[in-house]
């Protein structure tokens, strides 16, 4: 009982002192559930990242970080308690890494005031920052995904799709079913034929999908997975014997836990990345700061893979954008306004993500009002029976596609929702 | 001592029957009343609104539908996920199609609809009883759910097949929103409260009528109550369609007023029909208070908990999550233990020990 009250006083002085002058960066992670195999390596590089900032930086412009973590499971109402009982610490930046609490969070997070970013997720017309004032998806979303994939494919094809079929293998929840649009209106312009086979929630059955992969045998099959789905998927497709290179995934379906079950039967199985990996310098900084102090949000097993380092990728965007804002507005104190500002200001290039530790991690690119989506490139991966490789550069998404497509989403929801262009006066 | 009958003479009928028909448990009932619609609403933040009392109110709504059709008519159901369904995409069709509408028409108008959804699928019960009747509304909940995933008219043809709810108001006179983000927590919280409050008490009164009385006849035993004259085919299709109403309308207010967006999916499953059916077991079969009494079990404790163990104990949210689902299984095995009628039950057990305690004998 007297370390219950002790650990309880700790906590509410730990919660009480700093809580004015903290940059605070809540991470909505989910480590339960069906998701939580993806969701707890992200999470883990998030916050190591930002404790590294503290232990070794002293934080950003000599402003301690704070995490905060909140459980949502990847269940959407539980996402609203954690925004909520989050927001009032002073949140700068929201990153809810699921599509469904996304679309949730864009009204309210705009009505807020409280800037959110869902890199390579949520909701892809929010590339239009004329609309969406405080959504930022850079740098890439679901769209040019599907485009890049594409891209590639013409590559390996001589520039033809004539004639090929390609199943979309997706989740059937606003995720999987985001690139549908795209890769219609690809199919229509180069030729092949599209099959949409939808996997229910949570993904553990996949039968029924796959005899009809069987049956038709397409030419490629791409997958929008994520969870326990994506095992499955890897699993079946090998039963089906199907040929794994033509077998492609997206960028949260090609983790390591993925592949790690199948090992060397799955070797071939190719997925989309929007960053590199391989052993930068941050994760000996993190190993040395973070882990060896006995910091780390995890138990140091996840560092270098692939979501773990997309985690670390996150944090550091975010941290960046915190910069830029500190510098824009000359006050290390910053508030959720400023942190907007300086995410709309944010520059990526080489430099910057060397002085970070990561060389080129991700593209360079920069974000303006316009345009809260980056350049939309991605690289494709293969696992070759033991571990991720690298297969190619960042490959450019095809943007005279994918632009109509998010301007006319956009235009949709700002009519919905009666909202004026941002961008007109600045 | 206080609480007793004693003294409390009723001249008439209509007072001899009337719900509480102990002063003191009918001065705790309008104290909760007048303190959740006056003064509540001045003390409300976002926090208390959105992650408790918003969602405690819209599951009540659901418990008692639920409660009505099987704790009253004995009609097992496991649709309510599909029903609820229902309710929030006619919200959504006719907020989009009809921006001029109140948000108190919208509601209604979805409570309609869900009850002609309901009527329909309630038509196999006039055959079938039992598990047969869960299977088939089973069947209901997949088929809706299904539906509204494939036809992109029901979510306008939007990318993703997400619905997400405008702005709009209270109602003609009342120019206060109760939908959107700009929203104010008293808004939504008393829009929820009025139809808590209305819904709550015409279902009382239902359930103490004839109509309830032939419910509970089908319920009890439905040849007898065909030998006595209950039409089963009337009272099978008015408990559906009063609760596919209720259903029906605590859909579209979590749809339209708690979570602004949803996705058919993940947000109207089979697990909602379960999380409904186990509130109605655990908070008692045919019992208002135990309507309520189960939504407060399923959907505040989790949250206290997670805010007594992470918030207060320091707990890693990991760990609290994984203690959340101990605690709440133990919890709900305990009462079913101890009390297999539920909550209610243990409520009037309770109060009828206080009426003759000091002396119990």
């Amino acid at each position: 009982m007297k370390k219950l009250t002790m650990l309880a006083l700790t906590s509410a002085m730990v919660a009480g002192t700093p809580a004015m002058a903290d940059l605070v960066f809540p991470s909505l992670s989910y480590r339960t559930g069906p998701y939580a195999a993806g969701g707890i390596p992200f999470a883990d590089g998030y916050a190591d990242y930002f404790t590294l900032l503290n232990q070794r930086d002293g934080g950003i412009g000599g402003v301690m970080t704070r995490v905060p973590e909140c459980e949502t499971a990847y269940d959407t109402e539980r996402g609203v308690e954690c925004y909520e009982s989050t927001r009032g610490e002073g949140a700068l930046v929201y990153q809810p890494l699921s599509t469904g609490i996304t679309y949730q969070l864009i009204p309210r997070t705009t009505a807020d005031g409280i800037p959110m970013h869902t890199m390579g997720y949520g909701r892809t017309s929010a590339a239009n920052g004329d609309v969406f004032s405080h959504t930022f998806n850079y740098p890439a979303n679901y769209w040019d995904a599907a485009s890049v994939i594409i891209n590639q494919l013409l590559e390996e094809n001589d520039g033809s799709l004539e004639g090929k079929t390609i199943a979309l293998l997706y989740h059937n929840s606003a995720y999987g079913r985001e690139p549908i649009r795209t890769l219609q209106t690809l199919s229509e312009q180069y030729g092949f034929t599209l099959t949409e086979i939808a996997v229910d929630h949570p993904g553990q059955e996949q039968g029924n999908q796959w005899l009809q992969i069987r049956r038709e045998r397409p030419d490629y099959v791409v997958m929008w997975g994520w969870g326990v789905m994506n095992q499955v998927a890897v699993q079946e497709a090998i039963n089906t014997r199907y040929p794994m290179e033509n077998f492609i995934g997206n960028w949260w379906a090609g983790a390591d836990h993925d592949v790690e079950q199948a090992g060397a039967a799955a070797a071939g199985y190719r997925s989309l990345n929007m960053n590199r990996l391989g052993d930068m310098p941050v994760f000996d900084a993190i190993r040395e700061h973070v882990v060896d102090a006995g910091l780390a949000a995890g138990d140091g097993s996840n560092i270098g893979n692939v979501l773990y380092t997309r985690g670390v990728y996150a944090a550091f965007l975010a941290a960046e954008a915190a910069r830029t804002a500190q510098e824009l507005h000359g006050t290390a104190d910053i508030d959720a306004a400023m942190m907007r500002d300086g995410m709309e200001a944010l520059v990526i290039d080489a430099a910057t993500m060397e002085a970070a530790g990561m060389p080129g991690i991700g593209p360079e690119f920069s974000v303006s009002c316009e345009d809260h989506g980056g350049t939309g490139m991605a690289i494709m991966q293969q696992w070759d029976g033991e571990q991720w490789v690298t297969l190619t550069d960042f490959i450019a998404p095809d943007d005279s596609v994918t632009q109509p497509l998010v301007e006319e989403d956009s235009a949709q929801y700002a009519a919905e929702n009666g909202i004026e262009p941002q961008c007109a006066d600045s | 001592m206080i609480y007793r009958e004693a003294g409390d003479f009723k001249t008439t009928y209509s007072a001899d029957n009337q719900t509480f028909p102990i002063r003191f448990d009918r001065m705790g009932y309008y104290a909760v009343l007048i303190f959740a619609a006056v003064v509540i609403p001045f003390l409300i933040n976002d926090y208390w609104a959105n992650s408790l009392l918003i969602p405690f109110l819209i599951y009540a709504i659901a418990a008692i539908g639920l409660n009505i059709l099987t704790g009253y008519c004995g009609q097992v159901s496991l649709g309510t996920g599909g029903f609820m369904a229902v309710g929030a995409f006619t919200s959504y069709k006719l907020m989009t199609a009809f921006p001029g509408l109140d948000m108190i028409s919208i509601t209604l108008l979805s409570g309609v609809s869900t009850a002609l959804v309901g009527v329909a699928f309630g038509l196999p019960s006039l055959r079938i009883k039992g598990f047969y009747l869960a299977v088939a509304t089973l069947a209901a909940q997949f088929f809706l759910v299904w539906l509204f995933n494939k036809v992109g008219w029901f979510y306008n043809y939007s990318a993703s097949g997400q619905i997400s709810a405008p702005s709009r108001d209270f109602f003609y006179f009342i120019p206060f929103e109760v939908t959107g983000p700009t929203a104010t927590a008293p808004a939504k919280y008393l829009f929820c409260l009025l139809f808590v409050f209305v819904l709550a008490w015409v279902a009382r009164n239902l359930t103490r009528g004839s109509v309830g009385r032939q419910w509970m006849a089908i319920r009890d035993m439905d040849i007898a109550a065909e030998i006595i004259g209950v039409s089963p085919l009337r009272a099978k299709l008015t408990a559906f369609a009063v609760s596919s109403f209720y259903v029906g309308i605590s859909g579209a207010l979590l749809f339209t007023v708690y979570l602004g967006a949803v996705e058919v999916g993940a947000s109207y499953g089979i697990q909602k029909s379960f999380l409904v059916l186990f509130m109605i077991i655990i908070g008692g079969l045919g019992s208002i208070f135990g309507s309520f009494a189960g939504a407060a079990f399923m959907v505040l404790l989790p949250v206290i908990l997670k805010v007594l163990l992470v918030d207060g104990l320091g707990f890693d949210t990991a760990l609290s999550a994984h203690f959340q689902f101990v605690i709440v299984g133990a919890l709900i095995m305990f009462f079913l233990i101890v009390e297999p009628h539920g909550l209610a039950r243990l409520w009037a057990l309770a109060k009828e020990k206080l009426r003759l305690w000091p002396f119990p004998h």
